[in-house]
């Protein structure tokens, strides 16, 4: 039986950008706020010392042990899902900071385009643009009202760039100046330019310069000390929730953080329709708590915020077969479409790749959102082209060889030694667009160490995702030969889904929209249908822009953040009216 | 591929590389009897270097190699030896530095599968288990990754005891390289696995064990960052970031970047 706790005003599941910034924001305001982390209370101090790529890139130490839950996964609806087994790959943030703790740091806003999609595509190259099995939809949000929030969000995290010549002119400088310009990236940039292309440096949320954002918390310049994707950065030079929120929100007595705390239902009552609060088990007692509250803030990972809402029987779950439904629909994220491009290998360069940040790139947006011409194409959407210098440790670096080379043997060895600092990977972030026949809902077979289901994801590509990629790819190998690229290999444009869920990009299923019938949330990411349960963090996006999530998670967060105090504050209600009359 | 096999002399390293595999579990004994007959006068090794030349005498053969090379997890002599002898084809000794046995490989596969990734600790583990069904799926045996690599060691002398009436690890190197490819095509039927996914874990494992950390009992003396370059974990590089040359640097380790040792109090 669970423990009955006492009530709070707020209760949040999840401490990434989502969950942090609003518990930042319910603490600074004198809500009393508890926050819930599956994980456990890592800090700094876990990632001194500890610049190990075994540990962290080939091992996901800090990522999310699949040991209790996963997902399931397939292609077609006739088919039965196989359960994702390995951290190789499923790779989830767990921990305090979540995923945000191990994000590279790239930094984009999404583009107007991106927030009203159907509509300017439509308006622009008429309603057979867009395929009928395409599910793509405006946000309920346009980019002009968002870009506050990006604001806001940018100054928390302290993020150093420089105008996009492409993107719409910035109305708040970057807070930060870019990272250093290194030889390759240098290189990019002159060929990208012989090109006629507009490069521009990465924005970038690895710190170019020691900062205090608005809420008073330091962060330290970057070393470039290179372990930073899929680790945590030792010295608060990543904006991240540990070096920002998480401690913002700890200042206030008013908050309290519980970790190794799993949330298992939303505690839903169906007459009144209202969130009760959470149930949550303490991973370490194996005990199970009840903590009531007058809002529920669902700001877990897209996967998790899906799941808890099936398990909790709350909305109505989403049927492919009848377009019916909202919860699970619109399932996304940037998968093996995603990311692809060309393989550049230099006879006679060497480049220091093994010293970088995770945000040190540059990168153009040429071909991005709607910014090129789509009439003669056969797909909507673009992406950003990007060259990246992570720094690379010496098990990645030991594996640059051509396609030709064999994966091992004596070949393998020489021509993996030439290469290691020889190679430069250009790649596509291409968008990924959401279709009717993807969804999630729960799987009937596989369960969690608590016997519930697993979460089932049903995802096929479009031929929107195929063509996108095959173009990212020429464009990419296009750039590469104008390095003066010795050897180009261009990545394979995969033919479908492969049930590899890396890179951590997981969108949709809880999607925010202008009408009910067709979204779970409105604009401050308030569900239509229960008043006090607000959704916040990636399973908001309709569908997947161009670019990386982060920032736009960063920025919904903010404006949820706004919502919930104005619901807690001015008598609760729904905080917008929505337009009935949906679009196909 | 197989040149100059008849002109090559028992380097040192062949020499260390036997040893380091042999002596875990066969006592002073008619192995090491039998390597003391071998020529260690190797132009490459000299007398003195490593300061093991003078122990060449079989009862302390075994004194004169790392105190951690022991084998904890894969119990079979046998086993241990293919898995050498698969390393060292998948990652072999050349004019670049020395090969995957020399470098502790077979060691560092041995404690990974010990540890918690050789027992899936980290995995989701309820079935129905359906390791057939999809190649695209990633992993999805019953067996863990330790029991996984035992089954496939000792199928790789299965193959070789039927194609040559021998021992895996007893074949020439051709052979090897032929019976390890078709482990790699999946050609080779083993129950409850895929046997490409066992070359996957052998061929991966193999290269982590070449370029991780020495603390993982691999890249021995950091030789594997030696060859190719990487200078192992600083604290930043924000003063050559920019830098238009290749740096060069002897690389340190994590304990060098930790301090090493332990005080307290």
């Amino acid at each position: 039986m669970a423990k009955k706790l006492d009530k709070v005003d707020v209760v949040v599941v999840g401490t990434g950008w989502a969950g942090g910034v609003v518990s930042a924001e319910m603490a600074k305001a004198g809500k009393k706020v508890v926050t819930l982390e599956r994980g456990e209370n890592a800090n700094r101090e876990d990632y001194i010392g500890v610049k190990d790529e075994l540990r962290f890139d080939n091992r996901f130490e800090i990522m999310q042990n699949l040991k209790g839950d996963t997902v399931t996964s397939r292609n077609e609806l006739d088919e039965t899902a196989l359960p994702v087994r390995t951290m190789k790959d499923f790779q989830l943030g767990v921990d305090v900071g979540g995923a945000s703790v191990h994000w590279a740091g790239s930094t984009y806003r999404y583009w107007p385009y991106d927030f009203e999609i159907r509509s300017m595509t439509e308006e622009r190259y008429g309603k057979d643009k867009i395929p009928e099995e395409m599910s793509i939809q405006d946000w309920g949000i346009t980019y002009d009202e968002l870009e506050p929030y990006y604001e806001k969000w940018e100054k928390t995290a302290g993020i150093g760039g420089e105008q996009d010549p492409l993107a719409p002119e910035r109305k708040m400088e970057w807070p930060n100046p870019p990272m250093e310009e290194t030889p390759p990236l240098k290189l990019f940039k002159d060929a990208a330019k012989e090109l006629g292309l507009h490069p521009f440096q990465m924005a970038s949320g690895n710190m170019s310069a020691n900062y205090e954002n608005p809420d008073g918390e330091k962060l330290n310049k970057c070393m470039y000390c290179s372990f930073c994707t899929r680790a945590g950065c030792d010295f608060s030079a990543k904006s991240d929730p540990l070096a920002t929120v998480i401690p913002t929100a700890l200042k206030h007595d008013n908050f309290e953080l519980r970790t190794s705390s799993l949330a298992r239902r939303v505690i839903y009552d169906k007459d009144s329709k209202k969130a009760e609060g959470i149930l949550y088990t303490d991973l370490v007692t194996g005990e199970e708590y009840e903590q009531p509250s007058d809002v529920v803030v669902l700001a877990a990972f897209a996967i998790s915020n899906n799941r808890l809402l099936m398990l909790s029987d709350i909305g109505e779950q989403y049927d492919p077969e009848t377009r019916k439904g909202v919860i699970g629909r619109n399932f996304n994220g940037q998968y093996n479409s995603a990311f692809v491009g060309a393989r550049g290998f230099f006879d006679d360069k060497k480049f220091n790749l093994y010293m970088g940040a995770g945000a040190l790139g540059a990168c153009l947006n040429d071909y991005q959102a709607d910014n090129f011409d789509h009439s003669d194409l056969d797909f909507i959407g673009g992406g950003c082209i990007e060259l990246r210098q992570y720094g690379f440790g010496a098990i990645a670096s030991g594996q640059n060889v051509k396609d030709d080379t064999p994966s091992w043997g004596k070949e393998f060895k020489e021509e993996s030694l030439k290469y290691a600092y020889s190679m430069l990977h250009v790649w596509y972030s291409a968008t990924a667009l959401s279709y009717y026949h993807n969804y999630t809902d729960l799987d009937p077979t596989y369960k969690d160490e608590f016997g519930d289901p697993l979460l089932r994801v049903t995802y096929k590509f479009g031929d929107n995702e195929r063509n996108i990629a095959k173009f990212g790819v020429e464009k990419c190998h296009e750039i590469l030969d104008a390095m003066g690229a010795d050897h180009i290999e261009d990545d394979e444009v995969p033919d479908e889904f492969n049930h590899q869920y890396e890179g951590g990009h997981y969108t949709g299923g809880v999607i925010m929209g202008e009408s009910s019938e067709t979204s779970a949330v409105n604009n401050y990411l308030q569900m239509w249908d229960v008043d006090n349960l607000f959704v916040v963090g990636g399973s908001a996006f309709p569908q997947f822009g161009g670019h990386h999530p982060t920032p736009t998670i960063g920025a919904l967060a903010y404006r949820a953040s706004e919502g919930i105090l104005k619901y807690l504050d001015d008598g609760g209600g729904q905080l917008v009216k929505e337009k009935k009359a949906a679009k196909a | 591929m197989p040149e100059n096999k008849n002109e090559k002399q028992f380097s040192r390293r062949d020499f260390l590389k036997t040893t380091g595999v042999a002596t875990g579990g066969i006592i002073g004994g008619s192995l090491l009897g039998g390597l003391i007959g071998f020529n260690l006068d190797d132009d490459k090794s000299g007398s003195g270097q490593g300061g093991d030349s003078s122990g060449s005498n079989g009862d302390n053969q075994a004194d004169t190699l790392p105190i951690e090379d022991a084998r904890t997890y894969i119990s079979r002599q046998d086993d241990f030896k293919n898995l050498a002898a698969a390393a060292d084809i998948i990652y072999p000794e050349d004019d670049n530095g020395p090969g995957a046995t020399e470098l502790g490989v077979p060691y560092f596969i041995d404690r990974q599968m010990y540890g918690h990734y050789g027992h899936n600790a980290t995995d989701y583990r309820q079935g129905p288990f359906e390791p057939m069904k999809s190649d695209t799926h990633g992993r999805q045996e019953r067996i863990t990754r330790g029991e996984m690599m035992i089954i496939g060691l000792r199928k790789l002398s299965d193959v070789s005891q039927e194609e040559h009436d021998k021992k895996f690890h007893e074949l020439e190197e051709d052979q090897m390289i032929d019976i390890l490819k078709k482990f790699e095509s999946g050609d080779v039927e083993t129950p409850g696995m895929r046997s490409e996914a066992f070359f996957g874990l052998l061929r991966d494992l193999v290269i982590e064990g070449v370029y991780s950390d020495p603390a993982y009992g691999g890249n021995r003396n950091m030789e594997g960052w030696k060859m190719i370059g990487y200078p192992g974990p600083r604290m930043g590089w924000e003063n050559d970031i920019a830098s238009e040359d290749f740096l060069e640097l002897e690389p340190e380790s994590l304990r060098d970047y930790q301090g090493g040792g332990v005080t307290y109090g």
